[in-house]
């Protein structure tokens, strides 16, 4: 699903409470049977967060890094899961590199890398083709798709409504604090959706 | 998957709706009248009932102030713990108003209790100060409470801030009777001198103690709402501010 | 994953990160040892009077060099402003806070390591005496216990430096009053003392498992 909104609509907010960072001031949310507030651990496990910051330790290497995220999210032979994630992406002749070291682009991959270390289930991106280049798009786009070829769901946020239309299923807008607009994507076109994304601007 | 509603707008349940100036205005008034009575009838007792003290005259009477004052102080603090905690609970900020209020009201007891043992101290043993336990503990506890509202001051209005502050009121009241226990401990190496009233005390004493202190919690009690009330109303404020911005 | 490989994971990565970027330990390696030396001109220490001060001269030099610590651990997780990378893992916050409780405590155990053998060089002090390394680690776990949960308080505020030790201080009076008391009766003994080192101990207890159990509403948002 996709989630469109002008800035400060609350969309980094709702994938932070999604990702069990924040709690919600009211309501209540499941993922996956696991209430946030009550099980919030259990949601941690099944989330996998990419954000504008690359959340990685600058002093540790790119392999360090993923060892230590996936100790952190008990994946089963972590070095063995970090090479192979380290491929995946593209990264692996800059295992031994520092964190801090690698450009914008290479720490969103790497950025990617660690929200799929531990196959979560729900997978959240904010705005996550900022800072990535052509072919570090197309390779979002990959890994998207066999997120979802597993049986993963993906949330991601962005303000590019082709990428939008073209990536997922489902279009959500945020105005106001509230859902303005959710359609399947299935029959859509994209000056239609143009459209209704200026009026939730409004 | 459902959405969390996440509104921007101010309208939270039970704040907004009732726009008076202030609540519990039936409860206000009674207090604030016995508080009223109540003090007027304390100072007669204390400055023209309560029977000279032998030993050191006048300035004894402070005594009458002084005691009462640290009780308030170490009552705000347990309110402002009791507060923290129901608000760790259940995430409503009406306990942090509480908790706020108290602690304003606190740290003025508390400095008034040592000014008060400060002059008392003065006028019996010559000096402004001394280090005996239960004045060092109270100079402690006023640092706790500065150090609550600086804190609360700079972390601004805001969950983490409630938190944060409830946070420090528990480990602050837990540490309260060690710190007391072991300034105690330091103290009877070093013999200082003491500020209080040693001995049995006369009835008449007594009593105008228990009436001192009775007024005086409710005077706090009184004080607790006014300032419970301008929390409530500085939150609101805070709220309506964001939403022009 | 255990709870105790939880905290020793996070206790490593710390170190590494620690290790590579080189700031903190020399700085107040280097700072304890300055304290110690103006401490001895500013008191003028003389054979005879040395015993009633030495062991304050120590402990404030400890309480002051740990203060200047307590911040790392915290402050380089909360580059770029916030822990969120570590808080978004499933791992319990308690095996955080201890964690960053056993790295502040190695941070400061460097400096002491070097401090005490010059402390007993400059006053003339008998380093080895029997309850000196109990005194010490009990005495610096009570602050670091307090300050560990505190920086990470004071860390979400502008004026941290300022805050941190207003905070701290107050509560940490039992630990030092019992800390100097205990390190002076080492030098000269006291009849009837009574039990400092009990004291830190029951202190170290209590606190320990309340900041444990405090730390996650301290640094979650």
């Amino acid at each position: 699903m996709a989630l469109l909104g002008a800035n400060g609509s609350g969309k980094t907010t709702l994938l932070r409470i999604l990702a069990a960072l924040i709690k919600p001031d009211t309501g209540t949310v499941c993922i996956g049977g696991w209430d946030i507030e009550r099980d919030a651990q259990q949601v941690r496990r099944l989330v996998g967060f990419v954000t504008h910051q690359p959340y990685l330790y600058d002093e540790l290497t790119a392999l360090e890094n993923l060892l230590f995220f996936g100790r952190m999210y008990a994946v089963k032979r972590p070095r063995e899961r970090a090479a192979e994630l380290l491929q995946r992406v593209g990264l692996a002749k800059r295992a031994g590199e520092r964190a801090g070291a690698l450009s914008r682009g290479q720490a969103q991959r790497l950025a990617l890398a660690r929200a799929l270390l531990h196959s979560p289930q729900l997978l959240l991106l904010d705005e996550p083709d900022t800072g990535l280049d052509e072919e570090g798009n197309a390779l979002l786009e990959t890994l998207l798709q066999e997120h979802i070829e597993r049986g993963g769901t993906t949330l991601f946020t962005t303000h590019n409504l082709e990428r939008a239309l073209k990536l997922s299923d489902r279009i959500g807008m945020l105005g106001s604090g509230r859902v303005a607009y959710q359609q399947e994507t299935g029959g859509l076109e994209l000056g239609g959706v143009r459209q209704a994304y200026q009026e939730v601007l409004r | 998957m459902a959405l969390a509603r996440k509104e921007t707008t101010i309208e939270q349940p039970g704040v907004g709706t009732k726009q008076r100036g202030t609540r519990f205005p039936v409860v206000s008034l009674v207090l604030g009248t016995l508080s009223l009575i109540g003090m007027m009838v304390s100072i007669w007792m204390i400055f023209l009932y309560a029977p000279t003290d032998a030993v050191q005259g006048q300035p004894q009477r402070i005594f009458y102030f002084h005691v009462p004052m640290a009780w308030l102080g170490l009552l705000g603090f347990g309110v402002v713990t009791v507060a923290g905690i129901g608000y760790l609970r259940k995430r409503d900020e009406r306990w942090d108003w509480v908790a706020r209020a108290s602690a304003e009201l606190g740290a003025v007891f508390i400095t008034l209790t040592l000014i008060t043992g400060s002059i008392w101290g003065k006028t019996t043993w010559g000096t402004w100060w001394t280090w005996d336990a239960r004045l060092t503990t109270t100079l402690i506890l006023w640092f706790i409470y500065i150090g609550y509202l600086m804190l609360r001051s700079y972390m601004g209005r805001t969950h983490a801030s409630a938190r944060a502050g409830a946070v420090l009121a528990i480990i602050g009241i837990i540490d309260v009777p060690i710190i007391y226990e072991s300034v105690n401990w330091w103290r009877t190496l070093h013999p200082a001198a003491e500020v209080g009233v040693p001995g049995a005390l006369p009835p008449s004493v007594v009593l105008t103690l228990m009436v001192s202190l009775t007024v005086f919690t409710v005077f706090y009690c009184f004080l607790l709402i006014q300032l419970y009330q301008l929390q409530r109303m500085q939150a609101v404020a805070q709220r309506l501010r964001a939403t022009i911005e | 994953m255990t709870f105790l490989a939880q905290v020793l994971a996070i206790l490593w990565k710390d170190i590494r990160c620690e290790l590579r970027s080189k700031q903190t330990w020399t700085g107040m390696g280097l700072f304890a040892l300055l304290v110690l030396v103006i401490f001895n001109f500013a008191f003028d220490l003389r054979v005879d009077n040395k015993a009633a001060i030495a062991p304050g001269v120590l402990w404030v030099a400890f309480v002051f060099a740990s203060l200047l610590g307590l911040g790392r651990t915290i402050a380089a997780e909360r580059e770029k402003g916030s822990m969120d990378r570590l808080l978004l893992c499933p791992v319990d916050r308690k095996a955080m806070y201890l964690a960053k409780l056993l790295g502040n405590l190695l941070f400061i155990g460097v400096v002491e390591i070097v401090a005490l053998p010059v402390y007993a060089a400059l006053f003339n002090v008998p380093l080895f005496a029997g309850a000196l390394l109990p005194i010490v680690l009990l005495g610096t776990l009570g602050v670091a216990t307090i300050g560990t949960l505190f920086s990470a308080m004071a860390a979400a505020t502008r004026a941290r430096e300022l805050l941190l030790p207003v905070l701290v201080f107050p509560l940490i009076v039992p630990v030092v009053i019992s800390a100097v008391r205990a390190t002076g009766s080492l030098i000269v003994a006291a009849p009837n003392e009574p039990p400092w080192l009990g004291l830190i101990a029951a202190f170290d207890v209590i606190f320990l498992s309340i900041s444990m159990l405090m730390f996650e509403f301290v640094i979650e948002e």
